[in-house]
């Protein structure tokens, strides 16, 4: 498959994940490489954090409005903005003509009372903001950047929870709507991340179950970020590949290369029975991303980790999921 | 109703010696050990993902091997963790853990909403209030709701547990939380929730008192009508009905906890991963515990990248031939010297700040950690037996 068409299959995609797992690396990492194959991409970020921002090379955290981080619009381009629960509230309020009363409400601390009443009515508004952006189709793609540390869970089923609980009012009609979207797989698709270690491993599995019953979203390819290319070189006694490569290197120097390459290969080898541990728990295709032996995500960065991805698009069967919707 | 407590610093009614400066944050001298040995209360904190939960138990398994009574309040954990502590419900009641310490372990998986059930029957004036609240929506959702609630009843259990004073340490794990202060401010989050102005509004006996209110508090409850349906303001008025005159006993409590925080012999122990985002994250959180009052007692990087050289500066790794295995074995080196050097550079300023207490380096392991063998690995290397000292930073 094509990196357009898997970005075409459906118009939104949530790109979900326990935190420290790389959501924003790899949400980047997918806007460009969904803009480089001609795609005008949207990310939306909850809670207008730093990281997409660098990961394009530019400073400072997203707002409200919308901010070009690359290319051209129409012709491949990314654009980013914040939305948080309290900026989608201002606005539905400011929307249905409750302009004057939208920041007393936030700021009196009313929408607590309101959010205790009715969990998740933060989330819906969020998902319902994106739904509406979604039907301006002024995106081809919106990548949303699910909460970090917050229960892709919680986010993903308020909708659905909201309709058994309140009976009637606007907010009602809205998650209905969103539940909608969510559950339409030719509109909207949820990508989860892992790291392929033990723990990471069996809480995606669980997710993956929990969000495909409860939350009733489709989900795409599973992506596993930080894999360890494997290198079978690393076997050989370092001492010999030096005599090999006719150098000399010192006791220590030999011992230092051999105990890094030791570690590598237990961890490629914990590595390779959690990936095939998540394929049997997990009926999903994988994307792999390299771990990245800097810390730093920038432009270069963003390139490696989007060339993996595509590699692992293009092996993924042109039937998987579920048929493009334009 | 008008909050009484200074806004900050939010713990300044503490003792003395815990208004900590970044410069004194605490005792000098004190060994991440000395915390397992003398304290009575510890609470692990930092964002999500970085191992809270390991780091607690491991604490709290130390403290038992070093001869103590020791309790573990752990939220959440990670399901084959949980089942290495013989923890397989969530329960308000500690269980024994057995194994080959001389002190005793015991450990519980706070269940958020049992808690609040046991607050609300302890201040209920009548078993009649107390059904009333437990059966309302609103009540039953705020556990799962509320940001703060969960963090609000891991500090109420530990409260118990440390003044029952059957345990000689209680270590806390805090909630995954989008904000790692959220646990400080909990008490006083739902103090301020009861104590809104729409509960007397609520409060209200009859509609006649209705119309002597503002207009704009009016407008404000038919703004909650049309937005989230009428229903809801009847829940509301259901609940802060069913909360009347219990708000003062909860005001207390919290108030309690408060103290119980700026203790002496209360520690924070802050963990982090060595990536940079968790860093900033960590010591955005320092600095927010020290404007309370709090300081940091201890600090502990979970999963850093080993350093495979003793002496990995700048010195220049031999340039090997193009494709030769060696070429593959020093690129693999200078990945990982680049690693650890940049692990380290992100952690340097967090280490000046929290100065000084101790830093404890738990290396990336080759095994998950899933059991008291896990454990007692990950307590080692905490506790500096794994061949060097706790606080030496290695390049």
């Amino acid at each position: 498959m094509n990196v357009a068409a898997f970005c075409r299959q459906s118009r939104v995609l949530i790109v979900a994940g326990k935190g420290g797992v790389g959501k924003t690396t790899i949400t980047a990492a997918l806007a460009k490489l969904a803009s480089a194959s001609g795609l005008d991409v949207l990310v939306v970020e909850l809670e207008g954090k730093a990281g997409v921002p660098a990961a394009f090379g530019r400073d400072g955290s997203l707002d409200y409005d919308e901010t070009v981080l690359a290319g051209q619009s129409g012709a491949g381009s990314v654009r980013a903005r914040r939305i948080t629960p309290d900026d989608a509230l201002v606005e539905y309020l400011a929307d249905h003509g409750m302009r004057r009363i939208s920041k007393r409400l936030v700021s009196s601390g009313a929408l607590d009372v309101v959010a205790t009443a009715i969990p998740g009515i933060g989330d819906i508004l969020v998902l319902g903001k994106v739904r509406q952006l979604e039907r301006e189709d002024s995106s081809d793609v919106i990548l949303v950047d699910a909460p970090a540390t917050g229960h892709a869970m919680t986010f993903l089923s308020s909708a659905k929870g909201l309709l058994d609980a309140a009976r009637s009012g606007p907010v009602r009609a809205q998650a209905a709507e969103v539940v909608e979207l969510l559950s339409d797989a030719n509109r909207c698709q949820v990508l989860l991340v892992t790291l392929p270690e033990e723990m990471s491993v069996t809480e995606v599995v669980e997710s993956a179950y929990q969000l495909e019953d409860h939350a009733g979203v489709t989900l795409g390819p599973v992506i596993v970020n930080a894999c360890l290319p494997d290198e079978p070189l690393l076997s050989t006694d370092p001492i010999e590949a030096a005599r090999q490569a006719g150098l000399d290197i010192d006791d220590d120097l030999a011992a230092a290369i051999g105990r890094a390459a030791q570690f590598r290969v237990n961890r490629c080898r914990l590595q390779a029975e959690q990936l095939e541990r998540l394929a049997l728990e997990l009926p999903l295709p994988q994307l792999r991303a390299q771990f990245l032996f800097g810390s730093h995500i920038g432009p270069d960065e963003l390139e490696l980790i989007g060339a993996d991805l595509a590699l692992g698009v293009e092996r993924l069967e042109d039937e998987h999921g579920s048929e493009p919707h334009r | 109703m008008s909050e009484r407590v200074p806004v900050a610093p939010l713990y300044s009614s503490g003792h003395s010696t815990a208004t900590g400066n970044a410069l004194s944050p605490g005792p000098s001298g004190t060994e991440l050990g000395e915390l397992a040995d003398d304290r009575s209360v510890v609470i692990t904190c930092g964002s999500g993902g970085v191992g809270k939960t390991t780091v607690a138990a491991a604490f709290a398994l130390e403290a038992a091997r070093r001869g103590r009574r020791v309790c573990v309040v752990t939220i959440d954990p990670a399901k084959r963790l949980a089942d290495a502590l013989g923890l397989d419900t969530l329960t308000n009641t500690p269980k024994r853990i057995e194994g080959r310490w001389s002190g005793e372990l015991w450990a519980l998986m706070l269940d958020a909403k049992g808690t609040f059930d046991d607050l609300v029957h302890r201040y209920a004036a009548s078993p009649e209030q107390a059904d009333g609240i437990l059966a309302n929506r609103i009540y039953r959702n705020l556990t799962g709701a509320l940001s703060g609630t969960q963090e609000y009843m891991a500090m109420e259990k530990l409260y118990e547990l440390a003044e029952e004073g059957a345990y000689e340490i209680v270590v806390v794990d805090t909630p995954p939380t989008r904000n790692a202060v959220d646990f400080l401010e909990a008490p006083r989050r739902l103090t301020r929730f009861l104590g809104h102005r729409l509960f007397q509004l609520l409060l209200m006996p009859t509609r006649a008192y209705l119309r002597a209110v503002s207009v704009a508090t009016q407008a404000l409850l038919r703004t909650i009508s049309k937005v989230a349906g009428a229903d809801v303001v009847e829940d509301a008025i259901a609940f802060f009905q069913a909360f009347e005159g219990m708000e003062e006993g909860f005001r207390q409590r919290a108030d309690h906890m408060r103290r119980l925080l700026a203790r002496r012999t209360t520690a924070f122990l802050l963990v982090t991963s060595p990536r940079a985002d968790s860093v900033d994250e960590a010591g955005w959180f320092a600095d927010k515990l020290n404007e309370s009052g709090l300081a940091v007692e201890g600090l502990v990087v979970n999963r850093v990248h080993p350093s495979f050289s003793q002496d990995n500066g700048p010195r220049a790794l031999p340039r090997a031939p193009k494709g030769s295995a060696l070429e593959t074995l020093v690129e693999n080196l200078r990945g990982y010297v680049a690693v650890n050097e940049r692990e380290e550079a992100a952690l340097a300023q967090l280490v000046l700040r929290v100065a000084p207490s101790p830093v404890a380096r738990v290396p990336l392991l080759d095994i998950d950690v899933t059991d008291a063998a896990g454990l007692t690995i990950v307590a080692d290397h905490m506790f500096g037996r794994d061949g060097a000292a706790p606080d030496e930073p290695r390049h």
